[in-house]
């Protein structure tokens, strides 16, 4: 049907390892970020009220943060999987200039449900984001 | 605030649990492909099932779906809550936590639920209500109350789409310690620096200088490390070093993956070694991978620059 594969549940087990990937956080992805989420509260896109709330400059969202952390399962996946949730605990805030790592691993197959639990930490404070994507896959055909 | 006063309080925020924030409230846009391709472009997505409507044509959903991750995105205020949003439920809510003193404000989880896909042009229309506030908490940003918000999404068919919960965090802040510095740089932490006392200062000093000391008994040549002012053996206070040759075997060791610690490098290993002086010393392994160690394998020493601040010796496999 295609050159894009998606995984079903006979290729996935607890324990798999999603292929890790680093996250520049650039000013431009903060800020288009918040602007193609719709987002304009000005701390994502002012960094004169950004400091005014106590950070550096402007941070991350957060519906760019759950765009990156799903796209980070689906990457994985392959587009026929289809999102079921999205469970996030928000840690520190990511700034322009530092290195998001994305780690994942399977936490649970329950038929053709996967739970993927992934982890966004920065390289300067931290946990940036931590939570479980839910993924129904595709029967095996 | 005495006991009545919180009562008063509690009463009042209390009161906002179930109160509508947003009445059903259709998305000024219907989905569309300009607004999921931009979006797509700027995190990075390339799923075709969002993208790619050939690809799409033959997958077994038939067409492209909107991305989940959008279904807030929608129903979003525009451009003009830069000038400030209409006073609703929460924003009243977010004020009565103010005017007594909860003005810190931190958003804890977000979770959101998909019960049905949705595609270029549904129409996604938002309900909000303000679902629960905890009890009073102390946590470690302060004390306060946790508000959760329940968003629920509705298409055109007046299908569910999917559902959100938003924890938010309202807490008294502690003392800040300074209002964010006017440099640019972001501060990049560093080690912390070794604590240099009466008993241990010189051996600092000398691993700056890129020596590694033994610490030995001046009676009894007993060696000691780490340094101490009086020998186990003899209970003699009289001592001088020696230099170590840095040769080594690893007695013990583990890899430390939890916390991440600022400043450190990520999954450290630590290990005992038994340094060819015979004392036993505690450092960090590098330049191997951690399911390669063993116990016994022999290493050498070197005192090296770790950050801009630190000499610190680390072993490396002989």
């Amino acid at each position: 049907m295609s050159e894009y594969k998606t995984l079903t549940a006979a290729d996935v087990s607890v324990g798999d390892k999603l292929q890790s990937t680093d996250i520049d956080i650039s000013t431009g992805l903060v800020v288009c970020g918040a602007l193609a989420t719709r987002d304009f509260e000005p701390v994502h896109h002012s960094k004169a009220e950004a400091q005014a709330v106590g950070l550096p400059d402007v941070f991350m969202n957060i519906l760019t943060s759950q765009g990156l952390m799903t796209r980070f399962a689906t990457d994985w996946s392959g587009p026929e999987a289809t999102v079921n949730s999205i469970d996030l605990k928000l840690g520190a805030p990511n700034i322009p200039g530092m290195v998001m790592a994305m780690t994942g691993e399977v936490t649970a197959v329950n038929g053709d449900t996967v739970d993927i639990n992934i982890l966004g930490e920065n390289n300067i404070w931290g946990m940036h984001m931590q939570g479980t994507v839910q993924l129904t896959l595709p029967k095996e055909l | 605030m005495n006991e009545q006063e919180q009562k008063a309080f509690e009463d009042e925020i209390y009161a906002f649990v179930g109160k509508v924030v947003y009445p059903t409230t259709p998305a000024p846009d219907d989905i569309n492909e300009t607004m999921i391709r931009q979006w797509s472009e700027i995190l990075g997505e390339t799923n075709p099932a969002y993208l790619d409507a050939d690809w799409a044509a033959n997958s077994s959903r038939g067409h492209t779906i909107s991305p989940p991750a959008m279904m807030y995105v929608w129903g979003q205020e525009g451009f003009q809550v830069t000038k400030g949003r209409a006073p609703n439920a929460m924003s009243t809510l977010v004020e009565t936590f103010n005017r007594h003193g909860f003005t810190g404000v931190l958003g804890t989880n977000v979770k959101q639920d998909y019960m049905k896909e949705s595609c270029i042009g549904d129409n996604i229309s938002v309900h909000m209500v303000i679902d629960n506030i905890s009890e009073r908490k102390t946590t470690a940003r302060g004390t306060g109350y946790f508000f959760e918000t329940l968003s629920t999404f509705t298409d055109q068919h007046d299908d569910v789409v999917g559902t959100q919960r938003f924890k938010v965090l309202k807490f008294i802040p502690q003392e800040q310690p300074a209002a964010a510095s006017d440099t640019d740089a972001l501060a990049v932490p560093t080690r912390i620096p070794s604590p240099r006392g009466h008993d241990n200062k010189w051996w600092w000093d000398a691993c700056d200088e890129g020596k590694v000391l033994i610490q030995r008994c001046k009676s009894c040549h007993t060696l000691r490390h780490p340094p101490r002012p009086m020998c186990g053996e003899c209970q003699s206070m009289e001592w001088d070093s020696i230099e170590s040759t840095l040769d080594g075997e690893v007695m013990s060791y583990t890899c430390l993956r939890h916390p991440v610690i600022p400043g450190y490098p990520k999954d450290p290993i630590c290990a005992v070694i038994k340094l060819a002086e015979g004392t036993h010393f505690v450092a960090n392994l590098v330049g191997c991978e951690y399911e390669d160690l063993r116990i016994g394998m022999k290493v050498k020493g070197k005192v090296e620059q770790v950050d801009e601040k630190t000499m610190l010796p680390q072993f490396y496999p002989v």
